[in-house]
């Protein structure tokens, strides 16, 4: 049997423990690539079956964890009850470079610590004067963003017409983000609602609100670096190899951005965009409205990092074309001796992923860098989209999960037994206790970066590490064999 | 981050390049790559250095003087009345919300499967700060409510969630709480479950305890109470006997520190005693690695709990987590409810003094001799907390328990914040501080938060600050040397193993706080030339 009909079959078995309504929905969500197919044979961006366990968190967690949490110098308000904010609070490791608490706000909770009765009398009042009391206490805040949890969308708050008043009041942004749990059936609606309110309260404001640099001209290579989270410094290096090549960027959206890069964005030619899935929306809106182009780039392992940087080369002249090449030879000889230390000993591992945003398919080649095969992968929030660009990635024969539950995930694993599990902190010690090294792939595990050369490897001394642990093999008492 | 191949690699290997160290720029034709340099070293190399520098131009930001100004404004008396003016804002508060607390709690029953209603972020966010702090699996389901369920209330969701959660993870219970959403639309989950039963989607016989928690009343405490309740009046129903079955229940509350339930039992079993904890998670958040995942760890029995109603009493640890449950045992089953604080010395003595009355059994020796060694080390070591001054800040019982074995030792709480207070709490500790010589220069500040904390420490300096990983915060911008003791710890390993209660726990909470001490003495006197003369090698 070919692994196409093996990897059914695991299907079929696996789905059997559902009773038959959930069964039916999640069968839509299981696939195996196939040979020229053009995409993944899985439907996605549909409402999470109830009680299976799935990882997926909210609209607010997309908006506010994501997308506008990042942007350094504003404050973002978690409008609702405490919990929200407080379980996201300094979760994601979005490094930024600013003294908190002055002039950056990143590592901080700020709730309004909704009560019964906001709910009952309603919380635009209390909105409003914690904007007030924010100004007070926090005068270099450049503007604050209002998160909204589950609550504020039901009780009929209109943190719309206090962000007006407010922001007239303050001549600072306040921008309402209707970004409620509830909607939608993920993230990923969270990023989609976030990106439109910068459409819709930011950029039509933009010339007001920019501080240009002195002297300031726009240039030929004006770039902008979209969707990179700078999860443990990632868009740092990613920076550093757009202005190696010659290119200047304007803007850091989100990672380590501040509010004024937001608006700085206009003025670029080009938008480079790490995260697809979380931040198109906007791409594709400054594109119709500015002319701006944007393009796709993947910065994990060095065979796409050499890729990219070749396609945003192509975009600009000949002389950031032979800056790129001359970038690319200049890390070949560091990039040789990082494989020709850990290849050896990664040669062959498979792995399973399940992931967010793009790093379900942008770090495969990175693993096949190393000798790596990715025998699995899924997300948590992709779309269609995101599947037909995973079908270019991906071998024939690997099983692909979408919105995978808990159980499914565990039975895939004991079946196929990969050698790494690479997914997020719920699973991380699940798969552990089965003896299953394991990388979170949205913290780095706490290590990172893992993008551009340097990150590399440190992606690579990490998968190592991970895998050739010696504690593996401590786990059978010697007594039970 | 040390490499652990570089560890075995020889150390006179030939490479064209440099090895070791920070290297700025690619290197060329190195054989072995040598240092591989993380965030932490990376980035304060010059390039990067110099990378900050330039994109600043882009920030928009205030210039280095005005935050120095500003930041140094934050310091202040004024800084610090404007911050206790404010009445809407909360920022960096010291408390979560109720679900937390009802899944911790149900994790510890045998076969019991996490349940929550409503929105399905929420369930993600318990799960990860669960597993953070103890870094181990959390399982827990969502009812994965969205904007039809607003619309037409969560019944189908549930109904689905339930049949579904059932056969794939065949749990023996399921503890259902709810998130703000299932909350705010009204979602009656009595009628929710008793339908879901009618129609077949799960037994009959399953118990299914219920507890509304909506984020938006009291904090995790509140949670695990409700939940604490519904558990035990779930499984209570029609157990209750003639006579009472000679053991005794135990509860510790919303206690981080499993070693703690491990270490009650141990003391009971050297008192002989017979007893059920009510909730036993300590294999939920710390099961062995033996290769295989095991899904359920709770090590309460459902059979125990059901017979708890007819204990001859129980013993709770935590009286401000656990009010509404306490009155129910006191109520409903007209059982004798005991509060203690077995924490420290005294409050050790006070319970196992009042444990040896109720139950005739004398002290053990091997307690009697713990006893003394833990005042032995308190002993020795007192000389370096004496007077010291205290900022520190957690739940209620928490910090009473804290501050109980601070005064104990003749260290001197200043600022007590307790952002989940209540009246009572804050009367009772006023009271214990009141009667001590240490307890006179004591603030408790019930409802601020932590940024309130932060004008404090600024405006009227301590020597250490005691709390979870988010005081490190504090600890950056003040200075002050932190002890982690509190939920959540995520930024150091392994203290949750670790137990605070009894003469064994005096002696690591002690332990964790004067080495701490000792630590930032020997960082401020590490200065060659300069400071260290007093880097004292006998401390």
């Amino acid at each position: 049997m070919t692994t196409v009909e093996d990897r059914k079959d695991l299907i079929s078995e696996v789905l059997e423990a559902y009773p038959a309504k959930g069964k039916k929905r999640r069968s839509k969500h299981l696939g195996v690539k196939e040979e020229a197919a053009s995409d993944c044979g899985v439907k996605s961006n549909k409402k999470s079956v109830p009680g299976v366990m799935t990882t997926r968190g909210c609209a607010y967690a997309g908006a506010k964890g994501v997308v506008w949490g990042p942007v350094k110098d504003m404050i973002h308000l978690s409008h609702g009850p405490v919990g929200c904010g407080y379980y996201s609070w300094s979760g994601r490791r979005n490094y930024y470079v600013g003294t908190t608490g002055v002039d950056t706000f990143g590592t901080m909770q700020f709730t309004s610590d909704f009560q019964e009765r906001d709910i009952v009398f309603g919380g635009d009042k209390k909105l409003a004067k914690i904007i007030d009391e924010l100004e007070t206490l926090f005068p270099l805040s450049q503007g604050t963003t209002i998160e909204s949890e589950c609550p504020v969308g039901l009780i009929g708050d209109d943190i719309e017409a206090v962000a007006k008043l407010k922001a007239k009041e303050t001549g600072k942004p306040v921008v309402p983000v209707r970004c409620e749990g509830f909607r939608g059936v993920s993230q990923s609606l969270g990023h989609h609602i976030a990106n439109d309110t910068v459409r819709d309260w930011v950029l039509p404001k933009a010339d007001d609100y920019r501080k240009l640099p002195e002297g300031f001209e726009p240039g030929p290579y004006d770039v902008n670096i979209v969707g990179d989270y700078n999860i443990g410094g990632d868009a740092w290096p990613s920076r550093k190899l757009m202005e190696d090549m010659g290119l200047r960027v304007l803007s850091q959206f989100s990672g380590d951005g501040s509010f004024n890069e937001v608006v700085m964005a206009p003025l670029s030619k080009l938008n480079l965009i790490h995260c697809y899935r979380s931040m198109n929306y906007i791409c594709r809106f400054m594109e119709e409205k500015y002319g701006i182009g944007w393009l796709e780039y993947n910065f994990f392992g060095p065979s796409e990092i050499a890729k990219s940087l070749r396609k945003i080369a192509a975009q600009f002249d000949e002389t950031i074309q032979a800056k790129a090449e001359e970038v690319i030879a200049a890390n070949q000889a560091r990039m040789d001796s990082i494989i020709a230390k850990y290849r050896p000993r990664l040669e062959g591992k498979t792995v399973m992923m399940m992931v967010g945003g793009l790093r379900p398919r942008h770090v495969i080649p990175a693993f096949r860098d190393l000798g790596m095969k990715v025998i699995g992968t899924g997300y948590e929030f992709g779309h269609a989209d995101d599947y037909k660009r995973t079908a270019d990635y991906v071998d024939n024969g690997t099983l692909i999960y979408d919105d995978v539950s808990g159980y499914e995930f565990e039975e895939f694993a004991k079946q196929l037994n990969p050698d790494l599990i690479a997914a997020g902190i719920k699973e991380k010690y699940v798969f552990q206790k089965m003896a299953l090294p394991f990388r979170q792939m949205h913290s780095w595990d706490y290590s990172g970066p893992y993008h551009g050369y340097e990150g590399f490897e440190v992606f690579a001394r990490d998968m190592d590490l991970a895998i050739n642990n010696p504690t593996w093999s401590l786990i059978k008492a010697p007594w039970t064999e | 981050m040390t490499d652990n191949l570089d560890k075995n690699r020889p150390t006179n290997e030939a490479t064209d390049g440099p090895v070791n160290g920070a290297t700025d720029g690619p290197v060329n034709g190195a054989a072995d790559p040598g240092k591989i340099q993380d965030h932490f070293d990376l980035f304060t190399t010059d390039r990067y250095q110099e990378l900050f520098a330039n994109k600043r131009q882009y920030e928009g930001a205030h210039t280095a003087e005005k935050v120095a100004e500003v930041a140094e404004w934050t310091k202040s008396w004024e800084y610090r009345e404007k911050n206790f003016e404010r009445q809407s804002l909360t920022v960096n508060p010291a408390k979560a919300c109720q679900p937390l607390g009802a899944l911790f709690v149900a994790s510890g029953f045998e076969g019991t499967l996490p349940y929550s209603h409503g929105s399905q972020g929420c369930v993600a966010y318990f799960r990860t700060h669960l597993t953070r702090n103890y870094k181990e699996p959390f399982q827990a389901v969502s009812s994965s409510m969205t904007e039809d369920a607003a619309v037409f209330g969560g019944l189908a969701n549930m109904k689905l969630g339930l049949e579904n959660a059932y056969e794939l993870y065949k749990p023996k219970m399921i503890a259902l709480c709810t998130t703000c959403m299932a909350e705010v639309i009204g979602d009656d989950l009595g009628a929710f479950v008793t339908t879901s039963k009618q129609e077949g989607h799960i037994p009959e016989t399953l118990p299914v305890p219920y507890a509304h928690t909506p984020s938006f009343v009291g904090s995790h405490i509140t949670g695990y109470d409700n939940m604490l309740k519904s558990i035990l009046s779930t499984l209570t129903k029609d157990k209750k006997a003639e006579n009472t079955n000679g053991k005794f229940n135990f509860n510790l509350g919303f206690d981080p520190y499993i070693g703690n339930i491990r270490e009650l039992k141990r003391i009971l079993g050297l008192f002989g005693i017979d007893y059920t904890i009510l909730s036993d998670n300590s294999d939920t958040f710390d099961s062995p690695n033996t290769g295989e995942f095991k899904m359920y760890n709770g090590l309460t029995t459902l059979e125990d709990t059901a017979n708890s109603i007819n204990a001859e009493g129980t013993f709770f640890f935590q009286k401000y987590t656990t009010p509404k449950t306490q009155d129910y045992i006191a109520k409903d089953w007209e059982q004798k409810t005991y509060n203690f604080r077995p924490f420290g010395i005294k409050g050790t003595d006070e319970f196992l003094m009042n444990l040896s009355a109720l139950t005739g059994k004398p002290i053990p020796l091997v307690l009697q001799q713990e006893r003394g060694r833990a005042v032995d080390a308190l002993t020795d070591s007192q000389a370096w907390i004496h007077g010291k001054r205290i900022a520190l800040y957690g739940d209620p019982d928490h910090v009473f328990n804290l501050t109980q074995f601070l005064l104990e030792m003749g260290a001197e709480p200043v600022h007590i914040v307790v952002t989940n207070s209540n009246p009572d709490f804050e009367s009772e500790i006023r009271e214990l501080l009141t009667n001590s010589p240490y307890g006179q220069e004591a603030t408790v500040w019930g409802k601020k938060d932590l940024w309130h904390l932060r004008s404090l420490m600024f405006t009227e300096p301590v020597d250490l600050l005691i709390g979870n990983s988010y005081g490190k915060y504090l600890w950056r911008d003040t200075g002050t040397p932190l002890v982690r003791i509190g939920y959540p710890i995520f930024d150091r390993h392994h203290m949750h193993r670790y137990a605070t209660l009894g003469y064994q726990g005096a002696i690591n909470q002690f332990n964790w706080i004067i080495n701490t001490i000792l630590d930032e003495l020997d960082r401020n006197t590490i200065v060659p030339a300069k400071t260290d003369i007093s880097f004292d090698l006998i401390r």
